[in-house]
């Protein structure tokens, strides 16, 4: 299984980009074996959303002092040295569920992770103009990576 | 000795800072920054409908939504003159206690065990005893099945409404959960054990405790405002008794007591209830070494541990009577007027106060969450505690110090929201940095 997982705060401004990847992914109906998931909240709850998923890609907002709208690219096969920070309202970064997953035996066989750089995290704010751009970007560079994949894979 | 200043705290929910001033040999300052502008949520509740705070403010905290849930239900519930029938309170008791499991155990284990164990961090933990980590998880994905089966998913429930839930759960669901919850159960015994044999350092503190108290429950939805120094009032003379006042170093307000410094949190609770708990657990306590109150704010993990057991008991005793509310939720009016609700959070009472017009328009919304109240707790706890360790290393010193803080589990992202952090160069090397 693939799963595509988008994380963050619906009610946060560009906290909700990593969310927003995940519905686009969704609606612009990705191939058949992709599952997509949206998380709010308590990151740890990874360790079992991606249990029994062999290729994962995980989406975040980060606010790392960055232009707003850039996006970072991970692959979790290399230990993250540093915090990959989220900088929502959760006791563990990404980076540190996947450091623990790590050392634990339960990370999945690939995983990537996209951060996008937010600029506001306002309550009930919309998307910024930047983040929606880079939301755009990631979506369509996922949904071909996904049909790629699936294309060399059939 | 030099000043200690810790730009960002690891391992509390959210992002915080501490100073402390040392001058002549002496600790002359204690202080725990905060960051964010606060009280967003307040301000966005305005003019919306009496309906939306369970919803809203649900957002407000990853960890604790139903905590957020179950106060403005309480406070909307009272402003409109509505009490839930008894099935309604108690399958609201149930989702609660599964936010304490999750809680709990994600505290216990991943944020506050690795002081103790002399772990950087709960992956540092996890890599040399992933067993305990495993054991932990088990207790905390037991709390999420129950979150999920009640609250219709494990973070951000979106069953809860005003006037009670949405929908009923269906009872074979929630038995289907009896197996998870006794497992967890035991593995909470097994907690209380191994946490009361960590080395606590001698520090008993005169902490005026504020919790909810009730006649014959250990509190988590419902009871009197109470406090050790004789305070027992409704929740509708809260603001009577308890003024906030803001601090230059901080963003999150400071809450007092009648002009006093008090504790809400797991040490209040027990303090305060003890004698409600289940003769079982009452025994696991005793046979941890806790007495009926407990005023050592290291030993917090024990009564973490202590709760985390009775939260898996109640869970198994409501899951055991359960009968479906029907109907599922209240019909509730609006009606102009103000109500309050106090709930206990896994980090303390959290008191939200309404008022709402006839047509059911919130004008004025206001939300304290435990860590706010704590704050100074916090501090007087740090200043007086740092000051008997002035021979330490600076190393050692800003460890125990940070320790002395989690030591309350503060959830800074409920008493403000986060910081903004820097990046330095590339992706990796990330610094906090304070907002500007």
């Amino acid at each position: 299984m693939i799963l595509v997982i988008g994380i963050g705060n619906p009610a946060r401004g560009d906290d909700a980009a990593g969310l927003m990847v995940a519905r686009r992914i969704r609606e612009a109906a990705a191939p058949c074996d992709v599952t997509v998931a949206e998380l709010a909240g308590d990151q740890l709850a990874l360790l079992d959303a991606w249990t029994g998923a062999r290729e994962v890609y995980v989406i975040d907002a980060v606010c790392s002092g960055g232009t707003p709208g850039t996006v970072y690219r991970f692959d979790a096969a290399e230990p993250l040295t540093a915090h990959f920070w989220h900088c929502g309202t959760h006791t563990f970064s990404l980076a540190d569920v996947i450091e623990l997953a790590r050392a634990l035996g339960r990370l999945p066989a690939r995983l990537t992770g996209f951060g996008i750089e937010g600029a506001t995290f306002e309550p009930g704010a919309p998307l910024s103009p930047e983040v929606e751009a880079a939301v755009e970007a990631v979506t369509a560079l996922l949904l071909r990576e996904l049909r790629e994949n699936r294309s060399r894979a059939g | 000795m030099t000043n200690i200043s810790v730009p960002a705290l690891a391992r509390v929910e959210g992002e915080g800072g501490l100073e402390i001033v040392v001058s002549d040999g002496r600790v002359t300052e204690a202080r725990l920054d905060i960051y964010e502008p606060p009280r967003f949520f307040e301000a966005l509740l305005r003019g919306r409908r009496y309906t939306e705070p369970p919803d809203i403010t649900a957002r407000i905290c990853g960890i604790c939504p139903v905590a957020y849930q179950m106060s403005s239900c309480a406070a909307i519930e009272d402003a409109c003159g509505v009490t839930p029938p008894e099935p309604v309170q108690k399958l609201r008791r149930l989702l609660y206690c599964g936010e304490w499991m999750e809680s709990h155990a994600l505290h216990v284990y991943l944020l506050h065990a690795p002081d103790f164990l002399g772990y950087e961090s709960g992956i540092h933990l996890a890599r040399d005893h992933p067993d305990l980590v495993h054991r932990g998880l088990r207790v905390k994905k037991a709390g999420n099945l129950l979150m999920e089966a009640v609250g219709g998913r494990s973070v951000h429930p979106v069953n809860v409404k005003v006037g009670g839930f949405y929908r009923a759960p269906d009872p074979a669901k929630l038995t289907a959960l009896i197996p998870a919850i006794e497992q967890a159960r035991q593995e909470a015994e097994a907690t209380v054990s191994w946490v009361s044999t960590f080395d606590f350092p001698d520090f008993d503190r005169d902490y005026e405790f504020v919790a909810l108290r009730h006649e014959t429950e250990y509190p988590i939805t419902q009871g009197r405002v109470s406090s050790t120094g004789g305070l027992d009032i409704t929740p509708a003379e809260y603001d009577a008794h308890f003024t906030e006042s803001q601090v230059p170093h901080s963003t999150a307000l400071h809450s007092a007591l009648d002009g006093r410094t008090y504790l809400t949190g797991p040490l209040a609770r027990y303090s305060l209830n003890s004698g409600n708990l289940p003769a079982d657990v009452q025994q696991a306590a005793r046979a941890a070494g806790l007495g009926a109150s407990c005023t050592n704010p290291f030993r917090s993990i024990i009564v973490r541990s202590v709760e985390l057991l009775f939260a898996c008991d109640e869970a198994l005793r409501l899951i055991g009577s359960y009968e479906p509310p029907d109907p599922p939720a209240l019909d509730v009016p609006p009606r102009n007027g103000t109500g309050y609700g106090c709930t206990e959070a896994p980090r303390g009472m959290l008191y939200h106060r309404y008022t709402i017009t006839e047509d059911g328009t919130i004008t004025d919304a206001k939300i304290v969450p435990p860590t706010s109240q704590n704050q100074k707790a916090i501090e007087d706890d740090l200043k007086d505690f740092a000051a008997t360790r002035l021979s330490l290393s600076h190393e050692r010193l800003t460890w125990e110090c940070e320790q002395a803080v989690r030591n309350h589990d503060p959830c800074i992202s409920c008493a403000t929201h986060f910081l903004d952090l820097r990046l330095t160069s590339g992706q990796p090397a990330i610094q906090a940095v304070r907002r500007t």
